[in-house]
């Protein structure tokens, strides 16, 4: 039975009053890559943000390695060894390209990961490296928005919607890198609209419907019947 | 002469006002925040100068190393304590707060200090000139422009060099993101706040030497410190100086053509650039 490093347990997650999640249990397991699909606005991006700190849970209502983190800031989150390449890629705009990489490294954690290697994960990035970050293409912009990710080290890495607004080639270059990232050790969640690729990379899967759990199992057990029931919710 | 004379001192005046906005700049950049109890800080600081030199006996450029911490520990424990929680969506509550705070410090340095005029003494650094050609220039004015360039230099060299102007830069693009790089964001609008009053600190003892005070004089060098910033572009620290040389000339330059111009001139000339390039001279280039 493998540990899990992150465990959700009945979050119910508001933007206001409007509630976003409701009683969503879930679990990562160490070194686990975790899919996470579901229809456009089903709360993908907000169990995210919620994990990540930026939206305020009850404590007790998500655990990281056993400690409760439903109410913690996001900075602490952070320094934890939990990151994210948020939806829309989000890159600083006032930084370069190696300063949104440097700032990535600012939570000061050890390991594997530091300029020298995400250059080499992604070269072009360093033929980059001066230039204004929103001067890159959209797939340039993701390479830095993941690299600045895992720039933390983290323990975990949560990516939200990756491929959304790329062209073909460049989600499958993106991809391809993804075994190199999540192979060391680090547990991965990947929000991915693109359900093939999801499956594809993943170990595990959990569908979202409305805020709610519809589906959950192994990405190579699930049938598209399934999915298809738990995404729309039709019979 | 008087023309170029007029010039030269309102350059170098300028150097003042830009002391005076670099504040208001950096904390508007960092956390859109409008510091309306900014001149009554450069006040505060100057009245802190003045206690320094009597109590300690030194000069009031040697009050800087006092001073100087003094503000910014203020500063950092202000926007902890206070400003932080106005910060968000709604861009009144600051205003609102640092209003009641502009009225609390004028009220507390009354108080205090009286409302009397009081100046610093500065011994022979008040009188002494040296002599350009046919100008001569008070040795004051020189200094306080050449702090004001040493400043806004360093400024400009934290922002853009090194990783607390990286975490600034950060925080005031995007906030949410800036916390998942593992900054909290409070304590980096403390550090700003820190930085613009220690500035401040500067600012108001060279005004404290400059000019006499009470503590009333805060909400002028609000208005100039504004102008200078808005004329300059906001969020541009070189055009924060550029905008304070400007509002010095102009007033000046207003002051040689009939003593009673010197304000209005320089009101006049922040209207006309507002109107012609309502950024400012010098405005950021976004994305
Ligand atoms: N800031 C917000 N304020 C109010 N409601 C919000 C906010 N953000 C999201 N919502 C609502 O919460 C629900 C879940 O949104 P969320 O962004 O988590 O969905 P998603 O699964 O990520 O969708 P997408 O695939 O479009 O990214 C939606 O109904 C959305 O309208
Ligand atoms: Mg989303």
């Amino acid at each position: 039975m493998p540990e899990p490093i992150l465990t959700l347990t009945g979050l119910n997650a508001f933007h206001g009053d409007f509630q976003a999640l409701y009683g969503v249990d879930l679990e990562v397991n160490e070194g686990e890559v975790l899919a996470i699909i579901g229809a456009n606005g089903a709360g993908k991006t907000t169990l995210l943000r919620s994990i990540a700190g930026l939206i305020g849970n009850e404590a007790s209502q998500i655990t990281y390695r056993g400690r409760p983190i439903g109410n913690a800031r996001p900075d602490v989150v952070a320094k934890m060894g939990l990151a994210m390449v948020p939806e829309g890629r989000q890159l600083f705009p006032s930084l370069s390209v190696e300063e949104n990489l440097m700032i990535g490294g600012r939570v000061n954690r050890a390991g594997p990961w530091n300029l020298r290697r995400v250059y080499d994960l992604f070269p072009i990035l360093e033929e980059r490296k001066a230039q204004a970050s929103t001067s890159l293409s959209g797939g340039q912009q993701q390479m830095v928005a993941i690299g600045r990710a895992l720039m933390a080290n983290p323990d975990l890495i949560m990516f939200d919607e990756i491929s959304l607004g790329l062209a073909p080639v460049i989600i499958r270059d993106i991809y391809k890198a993804l075994p190199g990232i999540v192979g060391g050790g680090m547990s991965a969640v990947i929000v991915e609209q693109d359900i093939t690729k999801a499956l594809a990379v993943s170990s595990r899967v959990y569908c979202l419907q409305e805020g709610r759990v519809s589906l959950k199992g192994r990405s190579d057990a699930v049938s598209r019947e399934d999915i298809a029931r738990a995404y729309f919710g039709v019979e | 002469m008087d023309f170029v004379n007029a010039v030269v001192q309102g350059i170098l005046l300028g150097g003042l006002y830009a002391l005076f906005a670099a504040g208001l700049s950096l904390i508007f950049g960092v956390m859109r925040l409008v510091n309306i109890a900014h001149g009554d800080l450069i006040v505060l600081a100057a009245y802190l100068g003045l206690t320094t030199t009597v109590v300690l006996g030194v000069h009031p450029l040697v009050a800087l190393i006092v001073v100087v911490p003094v503000m910014a520990g203020i500063g950092y424990v202000l926007q902890r304590g206070v400003l932080n929680h106005t910060l968000g969506d709604d861009i009144l509550p600051p205003l609102l707060v640092t209003f009641g705070l502009s009225v609390i410090i004028q009220n507390a340095l009354l108080e205090g200090y009286s409302a009397d005029p009081q100046k610093m003494d500065a011994g022979v650094l008040e009188t002494a000139s040296v002599a350009l050609g046919p100008l001569s220039l008070g040795l004051l004015p020189l200094l306080t422009f050449a702090i004001a360039v040493a400043v806004i230099a360093a400024l400009q060299w934290t922002f853009y060099r090194t990783p607390l102007g990286r975490a600034f830069r950060a925080t005031s693009d995007n906030q949410d993101i800036a916390q998942l790089m593992g900054l909290n964001k409070r304590h980096v609008f403390g550090l700003a706040m820190a930085l613009a009053l220690a500035v401040t600190a500067v600012a108001g003892i060279l005004l404290g030497i400059r000019t006499s005070f009470d503590p009333s004089v805060g909400g002028g060098r609000l208005i100039f410190g504004f102008e200078a910033v808005i004329i300059g572009g906001l969020g541009n620290l070189w055009g924060t100086l550029v905008g304070g040389v400007i509002l010095g000339v102009a007033q000046t330059v207003g002051a040689t053509i009939n003593p009673g111009w010197q304000l209005l001139a320089g009101h006049i000339a922040f209207l006309v650039i507002l109107a012609v390039r309502p950024n400012g001279l010098f405005p950021r280039i976004s994305g």
